[in-house]
Order: structure tokens, then C-alpha cells, then sequence
């Protein structure tokens, strides 16, 4: 495994820059195909207002990808991410125009042995935080 | 409603042998909007040292959402209520095309939080020679009504 950022060159503290992501619903139609997970609340919108949701949400699974990307683009090798959760703290809501912004960014948290860091995540879409304990522990070079 | 409480502990037999695909890998890549090469390209990911393309770190839940755990009548699930509360990967190595992987569930933890019941599910996905590939932690809410 090639990670493109290294051990060396990262401290405790050291900020990945912030990215924003444009949600739509045409994304969440083809996570549910791609995901199997083809719940209403997430492209049906008189369904997930029928069971008391504002909207259509994101699947958390979709939100929580995207904070991997997020991870995986800093880091360049996929195969770099060892440990990766999250708790998913409000539903990213997306609305049929426009759709939803997901900014997200991160910070180096610690440093552990065999060239390992924990980069904490911060994930919020419209002035909410939707992610929250999200970790991921990765090997840099 | 309730979840029934007997099914803390329960562990679930193992499900269908799932093989995972080059064409799965890259629908699952596209349907999160994530081009990086080490998906789809296998030159790419073996510059990266991997054998063959990689799956992203969240596409273990591809292979772990199919798991009858929660299908079972008896445990009172209510799926239109269900969000996801958590999720957690612990990856051994990264999952690649030809892996023939199964999953082993078990509930873990199930208690109520307010007007919500709050359950977790842990799964080994493994291969069919017994590698384990990946650990997941799945935690569920049913929403009360």
C-alpha cells in the first residue's frame, strides 16, 4: 500500500482543507441500486414525510462515503483506511431542488505507532452537523 | 414498538457466499461520485501495491445489508421507522474482486433511548476459505411513533 501523505510530514493538529459536496437526488437513486438499500425515505418524499421526516434524507451510508472520498483523496491509497466510523447525528436533507451541500473537513487527531493516524471528521449540511465521532485511523507512508 | 429482547446475543447463520465484481466495485465507486482510479483501473491499483482494484471502505455494506438479522419476524422491526444510528468498519485488508465473502451477524446490544430503541449488530465478513476481511458495527434506531 502507497499512501501519498507521510507519517513524517504530519502532526498532531494538521488540517485537511474542507471540500464541499453537492447531493442530489439523482446521487441517492443510484446509491440506493448500487447499495441494495432501497428504503423510501430516500427518494420517495410523500413516503419519508408520511413517517414524520421533513423530507427525502440522504441514506447515512451515502453521507458517511463521502467522508470516506474525503479521507481517501487526502490520502491517495483506499487500502490505507484500516478503521473507519461514524455516528450519524441528523439526516442530511435533500430537497428535490436544489439539493443539499455536505462540508466536510478534517483534522489530524492523533498519532499512533506503525506510521498510523486518527483523522477525525467534521460533516455538516445546512448549519447541522450530521456526522458526529466520525474516525478514520489510516497508514500513511 | 419494543424490540424483542431475546434476540441479544443472537447470532445468525452464515448468509450466501457474495463475490464481489470488478462491475459491482465500479457501480458502487460511480454511485458515491469517487473516481479514483485504484476502483476501475487494475494498473493503477497495483501501482498502489494492491493485487487487483480495491473497494471503497464503506462498500462492505453492500455484502453486510443483505444479512437475515433483522429480517426475523420475531424481533418486531418496524423498517419504515428504522435511520441508521452508527456504522463502523474495521478493515483486515481492503475487499477486491473474486473475494467470495459471507457474513456472520450477531445482535449484540438492543435498549431503549427515549422513545426509540436502539440496536446493534456486529458482522464478520469473511471469506470463504475463513479470511477475515472486515468487521462491521451496525447500529440501527428504530424511530417511536
Amino acid at each position: 500500500m502507497t499512501a501519498q501523505v507521510k507519517y513524517d510530514d504530519v502532526e498532531v493538529g494538521t488540517e485537511i482543507p474542507a471540500q464541499t459536496y453537492q447531493i442530489d437526488r439523482m446521487n441517492l437513486v443510484m446509491y440506493a441500486g448500487a447499495s441494495g438499500d432501497f428504503n423510501p425515505i430516500h427518494w420517495r418524499e410523500n413516503f419519508a414525510r408520511k413517517v414524520g421526516l421533513p423530507d427525502v434524507i440522504a441514506h447515512g451510508m451515502y453521507t458517511m462515503a463521502q467522508g470516506g472520498r474525503f479521507v481517501t483523496d487526502w490520502v491517495g491509497d483506499p487500502g490505507a483506511v484500516l478503521d473507519y466510523g461514524v455516528r450519524f447525528s441528523a439526516p442530511v436533507v435533500v430537497p428535490d431542488e436544489g439539493g443539499a451541500a455536505l462540508e466536510i473537513s478534517g483534522k489530524v487527531e492523533q498519532k499512533l505507532d506503525d506510521n498510523r493516524v486518527v483523522v477525525a471528521l467534521t460533516a455538516r449540511s445546512s448549519e447541522q452537523k450530521v456526522l458526529t465521532r466520525a474516525k478514520a485511523v489510516v497508514r500513511l507512508a | 414498538m419494543a424490540l424483542n429482547r431475546d434476540f441479544i446475543g443472537r447470532a445468525f447463520p452464515p448468509s450466501e457466499p457474495y463475490e464481489v465484481s470488478r462491475v459491482k466495485i465500479r457501480e458502487f465507486a460511480d454511485a458515491i461520485g469517487d473516481r479514483n482510479p485504484i476502483y476501475r483501473d487494475p494498473e493503477a491499483a497495483k501501482a498502489a501495491g494492491h493485487p487487483d482494484v480495491i473497494a471503497p471502505p464503506t462498500f462492505p455494506i453492500v455484502v453486510s445489508l443483505g444479512s437475515s438479522a433483522l429480517a426475523d419476524p420475531g424481533l418486531g422491526l418496524n423498517y419504515a421507522m428504522v435511520v441508521h444510528g452508527e456504522q463502523r468498519f474495521e478493515h483486515v485488508r481492503p475487499m477486491r474482486p473474486g473475494d467470495v465473502v459471507t457474513c456472520t451477524s450477531t445482535i449484540t446490544e438492543i435498549k431503549s433511548i427515549g422513545n426509540n430503541e436502539k440496536l446493534v449488530v456486529e458482522t464478520d465478513i469473511k471469506t470463504v476459505d475463513g479470511e477475515l476481511v472486515c468487521k462491521s458495527y451496525n447500529t440501527i434506531v428504530e424511530r417511536g411513533a
